[in-house]
């Protein structure tokens, strides 16, 4: 097991003068789960082939434990592609399945056996370690091939995108299984998706990734609570955070009829910029209130989901429309068609420049 | 969603085809009972006329990334299988969703590795397949193809003149790049070697593989096989000024190994005594492609330098030198190639290519003279070649073609892992 490091890592593709990945810089910890996250295109991929060794490194280092790897051939490298070829052989037992890259690589026998029914014990596996694969059901295969990267015990484990062939169910089911396989094993594991959902229920941490630049890298949590510029505030959380261009007068920002305290650097801030400043509210933030104290807004669509009801409306700021989407209680969702009003609920607001996307309070 | 199909023209029968049924379940009388490899997703064959189609279950995003890589390799006329359709918006009666299918057309003459030898694989067999696979990658990563997922299992062989031809079948982890990096080439080259070993020591546990053959160090050759000719292809030569010959021999050597130059790149390093030469390999078929000009035969490399010769022995010894080499092109197809070619009744034609029925009648011949120490001269030679050796092999036009008219459902692909038939 080691720690990983991109130190300024930069991929340029031949013919291409923008950078694929930007100097990109993350510090991994031994035995951490980490999940790269971003739109089609930001690079994510780019990084965990760099890491892999597939894509050449133009600028930077990146290095696993003490070992600079940067130059360094993918099989020399101590990593697992996990999930990438599960193809199983038919006369071999599930053992010999698990463990053939051992003896490959000239491991003797006895310690083959010894790997492999540890790694038959952590994936529920060490009742079949005799029988051939046809004995098996599907998601016992599956394992087998994960059995076959554990025992190689690398230093890190490296996967892309390995849910994104399955159908939701099974992508759910499969998640959890991921997540709690790598927490048993404890092995540093990078993990490649576009899906945020999936990122945020697996990483230990998330990076954010926008056109081959780091946007922010944290826990879940703080990720959520705490998104470091307008385009992770919106990118993270689903349905994602109302993000809206509004007044600001005095020390207090215009959310319709609603006057919202905000902080004097805020304040300062929104002068710069023709005294406007992006407000976020999640849509759970969004408070009804009465009529004419808060943000008149047409509702459009009531999505019912039971205890809650998502409130997908339009609003109108400064003459410009605005989507507004609200978590509203389930008993009591108004009706497509009628004006609804609401608050940011106190302490759940989240303030960005207009003009650079930065967050401007802590 | 209704069904959709995305398809090249020219498959309307593909409509047809039980699309709301999973492809488990398809029935008998449509599947075609083929030896197939390993696969980690369901594949069926179904017979659309006199047609064969590969039927794969698989996700949408996977199965649009295969059908466009294939495509393109397509395009690029890189040794693959043909891409035909993909299929979405698949249901039951009841609506439940299925996979979509990608469909591509089933190779002629084509096997599994599995279906090379009856009962078990040998040196010479296991070397010629090595050959043809570290061909086959060369020519995929010169062209900037990432395959991710080299195998045996995921490859097709074709006969070719004694040898083998190696065709791409399964392109899911298939990237394609304006070049690759070293690195891409030897992650490549790397899962070559576990795969292929991984496949040996299954025939090893299977009792298929002969006491011979060592599965670890077997796959092992797959590296130098590959780097061997990578460097050959793409390695600078720094020669002196003086010796421009050399750039013709490595010319020369690239079109001996089946490949075309395209341009040579030259320069003069910086005490001007010596020039780095470096070819740019267009791609392999330099014979194949020499011989379809001069016959409008398309046959494999090998096959196509057999006939050459062959083509090249004739105009010596008819002292035909002075006439254009297309006027002996043509008189050698009417008097040599196709009599032979004709020699082979209907009921056989299934069993070999035409072009590797001619490289073994030549072969044939060279034995019975030998033996009998006098030349037997072509057609005795093609007879005798029919009844004695031709009429004992087994049928391999669509994959040992005699279970054609008698399909059987494999239903495991486990089940399916020793194919019968062949000659080693």
């Amino acid at each position: 097991m080691a720690t990983v490091q991109f130190d300024e890592a930069t991929r340029i593709f031949p013919g291409s003068d923008k950078p694929a990945v930007d100097r990109l810089s993350i510090d991994i910890g031994d035995g951490e789960f980490l999940v790269l996250v971003g739109p089609s295109g930001c690079g994510k991929s780019t990084s965990l082939r760099m890491l892999a060794g597939l894509e050449d490194v133009n600028g930077g280092a990146i290095r696993i434990g003490d070992r600079d790897v940067t130059d360094l051939a993918p099989k020399d490298r101590d990593i697992a592609m996990v999930f990438q070829n599960y193809a199983l052989y038919p006369h071999m037992t599930v053992a010999d399945n698990m463990g053939f890259a051992l003896k490959i690589a000239g491991v003797d026998k006895a310690k083959i056996r010894e790997r492999v029914v540890e790694a038959a014990k952590i994936l529920d596996l060490d009742a079949y370690l005799d029988r051939k694969p046809k004995a098996l059901s599907g998601g016992q295969r599956q394992r087998v091939a994960m059995g076959r990267a554990i025992v190689r015990s690398p230093q890190v484990f490296l996967m892309d995108e390995p849910l994104s062939n399955l159908d939701a169910k099974l992508r759910v089911q499969t998640r959890g299984q991921i997540a709690a396989l790598q927490r048993r094993l404890g092995v540093t594991t990078v993990y490649v998706t576009h899906d945020q959902v999936e990122a945020m229920t697996m990483g230990d941490r998330v990076a954010v990734l926008k056109d081959g630049i780091l946007q922010q890298v944290d826990t879940p949590r703080r990720m959520y609570d705490h998104p470091d510029n307008v385009f992770v505030a919106g990118f993270i959380g689903s349905p994602a955070m109302n993000l809206l261009a509004v007044p600001v007068e005095g020390n207090s920002l215009k959310f319709g009829a609603a006057d919202v305290p905000v902080p004097r650097e805020a304040a300062d801030e929104a002068g710069k910029a023709g005294r406007q400043v992006t407000v976020g509210v999640r849509p759970e933030d969004m408070d009804l209130v009465a009529d004419g104290s808060g943000l008149s807004t047409v509702v459009n669509v009531v999505e019912e989901l039971g205890a809650d009801a998502y409130v997908y409306g339009t609003a109108t700021i400064n003459g410009t429309e605005h989507d507004i989407i609200a978590r509203v209680d389930g008993r009591r969702p108004p009706m497509k068609g009628d004006v609804v009003h609401f608050a940011p609920a106190q302490g759940h607001l989240h303030l960005f420049s207009v003009e650079s996307g930065l967050r401007l309070v802590d | 969603m209704a069904l959709q199909i995305l398809a090249a023209p020219g498959d309307p029968g593909l409509l047809e085809l039980p699309w709301e049924v999973p492809l488990e379940r398809w029935p008998a009388d449509q599947l075609v009972a083929l030896p197939r490899g390993i696969s980690r997703h369901i594949v069926r064959f179904v017979r659309i006329e006199d047609r064969v189609f590969a039927v794969k279950e698989v996700g949408e995003r996977l199965a649009r990334h295969e059908y466009g890589l294939l495509r393109q390799l397509e395009r690029r006329d890189m040794p693959s299988v043909e891409a035909v359709a993909v299929i979405t918006g698949r249901k039951t009666p009841g609506g439940v969703e299925l996979d979509p299918a990608l469909v591509t057309r089933h190779l002629q003459f084509s096997l599994p590795y599995r279906a090379l030898f009856s009962s078990t694989l040998r040196t010479d067999t296991a070397n010629r397949l090595l050959d043809a696979l570290s061909a086959l990658l060369v020519r995929l990563h010169n062209t900037g193809f990432y395959w991710g997922d080299v195998s045996l299992s995921n490859t097709l062989f074709r006969r070719d003149a004694g040898a083998f031809a190696a065709y791409l079948v399964d392109a899911e982890t298939g990237e394609l790049h304006g070049e690759l990096s070293d690195g891409q080439r030897l992650a490549d080259l790397e899962t070559a070697r576990i795969n292929i070993a991984g496949e040996l020591l299954d025939l090893e546990a299977g009792g298929l593989l002969h006491a011979s053959i060592d599965p670890v160090v077997t796959a092992n050759e797959i590296v130098y096989r590959y780097e061997n000719l990578w460097v050959a292809l793409k390695a600078p030569d720094t020669i002196g000024t003086a010796e421009r010959w050399r750039v013709e021999r490595r010319v020369r050597h690239l079109n001996e190994l089946g490949f075309d130059v395209a341009e040579l790149s030259m320069f003069t390093d910086e005490s001007g005594s010596h020039v780095v030469v470096t070819p740019k390999v267009v791609d392999a078929g330099h014979h194949s492609r020499r011989l379809l000009r001069l016959t409008g035969l398309d046959v494999q490399e090998n096959q196509a330098r057999r006939l050459l010769n062959d083509l090249d022995s004739f105009r010596v010894a008819l002292d035909l030198d002075a006439e254009p080499e297309e006027i002996v092109a043509h008189t050698w197809l009417s008097e040599v190639f196709e009599p032979v070619v004709r020699a082979v009744p209907k009921a056989m034609r299934g069993k070999l290519e035409p072009a590797e029925v001619f490289h073994e009648v030549l072969e044939h011949r060279w034995f019975l003279s030998e033996r009998g120490g006098a030349d037997v001269g072509l057609m005795p030679a093609a007879r005798s070649y029919v009844d004695d050796v031709l009429s004992l092999k087994p049928d391999e036009a669509a994959v040992l073609g005699s279970r054609l008219g008698t399909p059987t459902v494999e239903s495991d692909p486990f089940a399916a892992a020793a194919a019968d038939a062949d000659d080693d």
